[in-house]
């Protein structure tokens, strides 16, 4: 189903950290941008569609006022707003956004730090663009933050903190097919495997909480008011987002789940583990009976590596591209 | 990232070393009273109280260089010596066997069955010597307390610290080589095949459900690997069976073995380079450890110099060719005898050694030692 590409090669090995690599599309400018993480460097790189061009960018964690700066990043992402694009960095010590080639930071949110460290880690981790203003960013104390996004500027404040979580964020996603109709707005997951279904606005609304069973949930996508969440235990399970309704689960990797992406044009899903396997698969929904399926299309090994980042180069999953611990390269795979 | 993460480090790449250093002395034929000697001292060194306490308070990850430091000062609690290349090597093997097995943890709370392998094997080394075998069991009992309430999650964040720590290094080892587990490029071997997880599923299996919850069709899939179901679990108490074979000594094993290993048996101790103190990033755990050497000073004793290579000349070339992207950036330091030199250090040998019957209060210990902190 799918043949492998020529690999990008970036600047620094990607870390183990969930969900680590973020692609951004640039179609006026057939360009596509990728980010990896490493320790306290995000490592951009910007891919010409010609295959000709590559151009790389490394970012660290600054934080004004720090003279040494161990601050690990967490997570690097790209979020999509209708006026703009911003980069978002999540680290130890706090929250950057930079504009999305990553030329100019626009905001700065610091954690509370600890004077002396505490036995709970403090950092930010868990990235999402919500609807048409809003960018949420999720906390280790199970924090979420609400950031209030102008359609150009700096001015950028933090509006409201959802505090429903207990356990560390590890993923959020926002509703990702384009329609309007979904109620969900965003789904957030936690290091307990709990699901908290949101509807955005002027005060966030909790529509639902799905319990997990004290296994982490380490990524988490919603696609048509359905939830896909990726567990430690390598299972995968549907839920309906607002009802908390089981539509299915899948025994779907031999080890920890890193990543989870969906095309949102064509439904499919892809998902990479810490077991070197890339699976592809396809979601239909039939509406009149409420039924979500899913099928298993197509693997992907790669030898010897953990993966920690998959995602889709395009709405159609036309293509994918995959990062892994101690890789040097973004590995691109395209449909045949 | 984790607060947690040092402690698991720190015993783990000790108990590494003692694989290693036990499976030297032996093959050397190092006679079994200074063999026995050097194991105490170490594992008394390792599981000295005080130093301990410090170790588990929650912290950040020390740097490569400052952990380096720790282990130089660890290797050099006897009356054995390293030289620099030997100690280079030592500390790659170390270092590499533990990324090998945090890698290959079924699961991230897995890590902690492979910290009590190393712990049972430290265990057995001193069985004999009921004054350190009780600091051992007392250090269990604090991995117990401190790590069993942890949640999956947290234990993979322990993880991902420890992965950021190796990251990058794919020293070549003989025996890893020779077992197939490591590639020639350096880069592990991670099999698509064998016993999944505690706790996961072999994969292939899609159940769909009604909303009403009946499942209503099972489906399989091709998983592209070779899995089958899970062992049962490993003991987290302070004796049972661990399961995991991770973390338990492969040097024991014929292949293991192998290595040729030339002893200089000298007596004055080696000298090598001044200390750097002023300049050295040197944390509180080497200054702790510094303070707990267990050797005489000065030549009562003939101390021995172990080298990790089968020749003298071979260990002085591996010093002068080793790449510089490798190199720790850390100077040997003997404690003891270049006390002399370095005031700051004497007064820190003082502070801490227990033999010592010394009266000054606890607070102004501390304050000294805090004091001692900021000078640096």
């Amino acid at each position: 189903m799918y043949h492998k590409e020529k690999s990008i090669q970036i600047k620094n090995s990607a870390s183990a950290l969930y969900n680590n690599l973020s692609v951004l599309r640039i179609a006026p400018r057939s360009l596509t941008y990728f980010t990896v993480v490493h320790a306290n460097v995000v490592n951009m790189v910007s891919a010409s569609w010609d295959g000709l061009n590559y151009s790389h960018r490394q970012l660290q964690s600054k934080e004004p006022n720090v003279a040494t700066s161990t601050s690990l990043i967490m997570q690097a992402a790209w979020c999509v707003l209708p006026s703009r694009d911003l980069l978002v960095l999540t680290s130890q010590k706090g929250i950057q956004m930079y504009e999305s080639d990553g030329s100019i930071m626009v905001y700065w949110h610091a954690l509370d730090t600890p004077e002396t460290p505490t036995a709970q880690a403090v950092f930010a981790r868990g990235i999402a663009a919500v609807r048409e203003k809003y960018i949420c960013v999720g906390v280790s104390s199970g924090a979420m933050l609400v950031f209030d996004i102008p359609t150009k500027g700096s001015n950028i404040t933090l509006a409201e903190v959802l505090e429903e979580h207990k356990e560390s964020i590890t993923d959020m996603a926002s509703e990702c097919s384009g329609s309007l109709e979904c109620i969900a707005d965003l789904v957030s997951a936690d290091d307990a495997g709990n699901l908290c279904v949101w509807k955005s606005g002027e005060e966030f609304q909790l529509l639902n909480k799905i319990p997990g069973f004290d296994m982490c949930c380490s990524s988490v996508k919603l696609w048509k008011g359905t939830v896909v969440a990726g567990y430690g235990t390598g299972q995968i399970r549907l839920y309906e987002a607002v009802t908390g309704i089981l539509h299915a689960e899948v025994s779907a990797h031999a080890r920890w789940i890193y990543s989870l992406d969906i095309a949102p044009f064509s439904g499919l899903l892809l998902s990479a583990a810490e077991d070197s396997l890339v699976r592809v698969w396809h979601l239909t929904q039939t509406p009149e009976t409420n039924s979500v399926e899913i099928a298993h299309m197509y693997n992907e090994c790669v030898t010897d590596t953990q993966i920690c980042g998959a995602k889709f180069c395009d709405g159609d999953g036309y293509a994918f591209a995959v990062t892994g611990y101690d890789l040097s390269e973004i590995i691109r795979y395209t449909q045949t | 990232m984790s607060s947690r993460t040092l402690p698991l480090l720190f015993i783990n790449l000790g108990g590494e070393m003692l694989y290693i250093l036990d499976q030297r002395l032996r093959a050397q034929n190092i006679p079994a009273d200074k063999a026995k000697k050097v194991m105490n001292d170490i594992i008394t060194t390792m599981f000295n109280k005080k130093f301990l306490e410090e170790l588990f308070k929650p912290q950040e990850l020390y740097s490569k260089k400052a952990l380096r430091t720790v282990f130089d000062r660890l290797a050099h609690a006897s009356i054995m010596r390293l030289n620099q290349a030997s100690m280079d090597k030592l500390y790659d093997l170390m270092t590499m066997a533990f990324k090998y097995q945090v890698l290959l943890c079924p699961r991230p709370k897995d890590i902690l069955l492979v910290s009590f392998n190393h712990m049972d094997a430290i265990k057995d080394f001193v069985k004999d010597t009921p004054s350190i075998l009780s600091q051992v069991d007392e250090t269990y009992r604090q991995l117990i307390e401190i790590y069993t309430p942890l949640s999956s999650g947290e234990f993979q964040l322990i993880r991902q610290t420890l992965l950021i720590f190796f990251q990058d290094m794919h020293i070549r080892v003989s025996i890893f080589l020779k077992d197939k587990v490591q590639n020639s490029n350096g880069r592990f071997v991670l099999p698509t095949s064998g016993p999944v997880p505690h706790g996961t599923q072999i994969p292939g299996l899609i159940r769909i459900f009604s909303c009403t919850g009946e499942e209503v069709s099972r489906l399989q899939f091709s998983n592209g690997g070779n899995y089958t179901s899970a062992l049962r679990e490993g003991s987290l108490e302070m004796f049972g069976d661990r399961v995991i074979k991770l973390g338990t000594n492969i040097m024991n094993t014929p292949e293991g073995g192998n290595v040729n290993v030339h002893v200089a048996i000298v007596c004055n101790q080696v000298n090598t380079a001044p200390n750097p103190l002023a300049k050295e990033e040197l944390n509180l755990l080497a200054r702790l450890m510094g303070g707990l050497e267990v050797k005489k000073p000065g030549n009562t004793e003939s101390g021995f110099r172990v080298n990790l290579f089968a020749t003298d000349e071979e260990e002085e070339e591996a010093l002068i060719s080793r790449p510089d992207e490798l190199s720790y950036g850390v100077i040997n330091i003997q404690a003891t005898k270049d006390q002399q030199a370095n005031a700051e250090l004497a007064k820190i040998m003082g502070e801490f050694t227990e033999a010592e019957d010394q009266s000054p209060h606890a607070s102004s210990k501390g304050d000294d030692l805090l004091a001692m902190m900021d000078g640096l």
